[in-house]
């Protein structure tokens, strides 16, 4: 904490307070959403807007465990988000450090052609994808999740992972050239270690974005043993009734993976792996 | 050890080109200096050499052998580069071990390289340490560490010690210096200091704007530079050259002073005359001199820097040894060690001088 900020007492009360305000803010959502979850049945309009259920009970998580297809829908999402995760990070990695390192004919038509994939929305192609997928007869496959994912996580991928690499000086490698590595020894002895938390923020990156993507599952799978955790949580929904407190307590479950990614990763995220490689 | 020759070498990018010309014969176990502005493009030079950067034209030989198309990792050649270009994730001992590493020489044989290395820079204590927790002295002794372990055919120098403070500049000189009297190995180093060059040259190149101006011995150039350019990029402080017009037998200062000028063979060319600080008497005021008037006196103990103002002349720096009692306002005679006057022609080149001239 630095000096002016003791003498200033009114401007650090601010600070947290707008900091607790945005946390409430964003936090809230989540918090009902274990309320719910946690919520008898029974007690879910009763009790209204109580901040805490009157009976607590975790017979809403045995019953999506146990009595649903959730872990099928779990387990698909699991394959499919790690899948395109590990694929998309591969190539991303890949094409960024081409993009950093080398110059070649074509390169700015390259990219320039990467940017125009991320400014269509999605609904205009939702119709030739289903078809091209149609064709090659991967509709209600895992595969075809994966494949489509990973298109369109590429580009921005590729620009998160080139940013990395052009973070990490050029003298490295070239240092390491100069001991005796071939170019590519050169990227996995020296950058490819200084690149993991590039590696890992890509990673989070593309595993959230394909666990929580709707819209391309809802329409490449409809039957119910490939269908991912966002589609299966819609089978909550029945014509007469909404089943909440399981709707809750499986959203509630999705989110470990998630967490436990970025538990596992933010130490990455957040070293300084490059300092002291370079003056200063 | 190896001798290195550049036939002819010539680099562009696209339609720029950047270098062109260079022919150099650098001797077995001869400690060369690449100096001149930034942008003169001796970086990219080094750069070739060490294989970083294709050569565009031209024949790069070691030991008689041609190389221009050789990998870096096959020339055999250590380069320690100014940003020292530590790996940040290896502690000391790996990183002064990592050529060896990439060779697959035995462990032993490895840790007590790395273990001798580390005690002739004075770093057998840090040998755990990653660079993060160096100090920018320590690192550069690291990267010379690396440099020196594998015994390499040549070793590079790229600006090494600009980012260090003056007083580690000089020490790290000093230790280079030594190295290479120790190694006795062929060693190419880039600066833009001219008193590194001066001071650890065998043979110093001298280059602007992509071509070699010369190359010859530091006192080679103090002594005879082929052309304005050289004359007052090497020496400090920088050398006066004021407009002259020609004469026979010398020249004619702006102020109407004819400069006798005998050493050399022909004047009759001479736009500029060039004169050293260090090479201008301070006399008498009223005697038959330059009469000037002191305008800033800088007392550095050994040396006294005085910037006069010479009338219908302009100003002129004078560099006086010891200490003499001189003030901002003063009148001075200043009179020009003609022997050691230098003239130019309207293209900037020397005017040859009879070479039993005085020095």
């Amino acid at each position: 904490m630095g000096f002016s900020q003791l003498k200033r007492p009114a401007l650090v009360v601010g600070k947290y307070a707008a900091i607790v305000f945005y946390l409430v803010f964003a936090l809230f959502p989540l918090y009902w959403l274990v309320k719910i979850a946690v919520t008898p049945d029974r007690l879910i309009y009763t009790d209204g807007t109580r901040l805490w259920p009157s009976e607590f009970t975790l017979s809403n998580f045995v019953a999506v465990l146990f009595q649903t297809d959730f872990l099928s829908y779990f387990s698909n999402s699991l394959i499919v988000s790690l899948g395109t995760a590990a694929l998309t990070t591969l190539f991303a990695a890949g094409a960024g450090y081409a993009f950093s390192r080398f110059d070649f004919g074509g390169k700015k038509l390259i990219i320039a052609i990467m940017l125009i994939t991320q400014m269509f929305p999605l609904l205009m192609i939702i119709a030739p994808i289903y078809k091209i997928i149609a064709g090659l007869g991967l509709l209600n496959s895992l595969t075809s999740l994966i494949i489509v994912y990973t298109a369109f996580n590429i580009p921005f991928a590729t620009f998160l992972m080139q940013s990395f690499f052009d973070g990490i000086p050029k003298d490295l490698e070239e240092a390491a050239m100069m001991d005796g590595c071939s170019r590519f020894e050169a990227l996995r002895k020296v950058i490819l270690p200084l690149t993991l938390p590039g590696l890992g923020a890509t990673l989070g990156f593309v595993f959230t974005a394909a666990w929580s993507e709707l819209l391309f599952a809802l329409m490449l799978i409809s039957k119910n043993d490939t269908m991912t955790f966002p589609v299966g949580l819609l089978t909550f929904v029945s014509k007469f009734s909404v089943d909440w407190g399981q709707m809750m307590a499986a959203g509630v479950l999705a989110l470990i993976p998630s967490c436990l990614f970025f538990i596992f990763i933010q130490r990455y995220l957040v070293q300084g792996l490059t300092s002291g490689a370079v003056k200063g | 050890m190896a001798r290195i020759e550049l036939k002819n070498i010539a680099k562009s990018y696209g339609t720029v080109e950047v270098l062109r010309n260079i022919d150099l014969d650098i001797q077995d176990g001869e400690f060369v200096v690449l100096v001149g502005p930034s942008g003169c493009g001796k970086s990219t030079l080094l750069r070739m050499i060490a294989g970083l950067e294709p050569i565009t034209s031209g024949a790069f030989e070691i030991d008689g052998k041609r190389m221009n198309d050789v990998r870096p990792r096959d020339r055999d050649i250590a380069m320690v580069f100014q940003s020292y270009a530590l790996y940040p994730h290896m502690d000391v001992a790996r990183n002064m071990g990592f050529s060896m590493e990439i060779r697959r020489d035995a462990a032993e044989m490895r840790k007590s390289r790395v273990a001798e290395a580390g005690k002739t820079l004075g770093l057998s204590k840090l040998l755990r340490r990653l660079p993060k927790e160096l100090s920018g002295g320590q690192r550069q002794r690291v990267a010379m560490g690396r440099a020196i372990i594998r015994d390499p055919r040549a070793f590079l120098f790229d600006e090494p010690l600009s980012n260090l403070d003056a007083a580690l500049r000089v020490e790290m000189r000093l230790e280079i210096a030594r190295l290479h009297q120790k190694l006795k190995a062929t060693m190419i180093y880039v600066t833009h200091d001219q008193v590194e060059a001066l001071t650890l040259a065998d043979r110093i190149v001298v280059l602007d704007s992509g071509d070699i101006q010369q190359v010859g011995s530091p006192l080679d150039l103090y002594e005879r530079p082929a052309n304005k350019f050289v004359a007052q990029f090497i020496g400090s402080p920088t050398m006066n050259v004021v407009p002259v017009s020609a004469a026979s037998g010398g020249v004619i200062l702006a102020d109407g002073t004819f400069l006798a000028l005998p050493h050399l063979d022909d004047t009759g060319l001479a736009v500029e005359l060039g004169i050293r600080p260090e090479h201008i008497d301070v006399v008498d005021p009223d005697a038959d001199a330059l009469a000037a008037v002191a305008d800033v006196v800088e007392h550095l103990g050994s040396d006294t820097n005085i910037y006069a103002l010479v009338e219908g002349l302009g100003p002129i720096m004078v560099r006086v040894h010891g200490n003499i009692p001189a003030k901002p306002g003063d009148r001075l005679g200043l009179r020009i060690q003609a022997p050691n006057a230098h003239v130019f022609s309207a293209d900037g080149r020397t005017l040859q001088r009879d070479m039993t001239g005085a020095a």
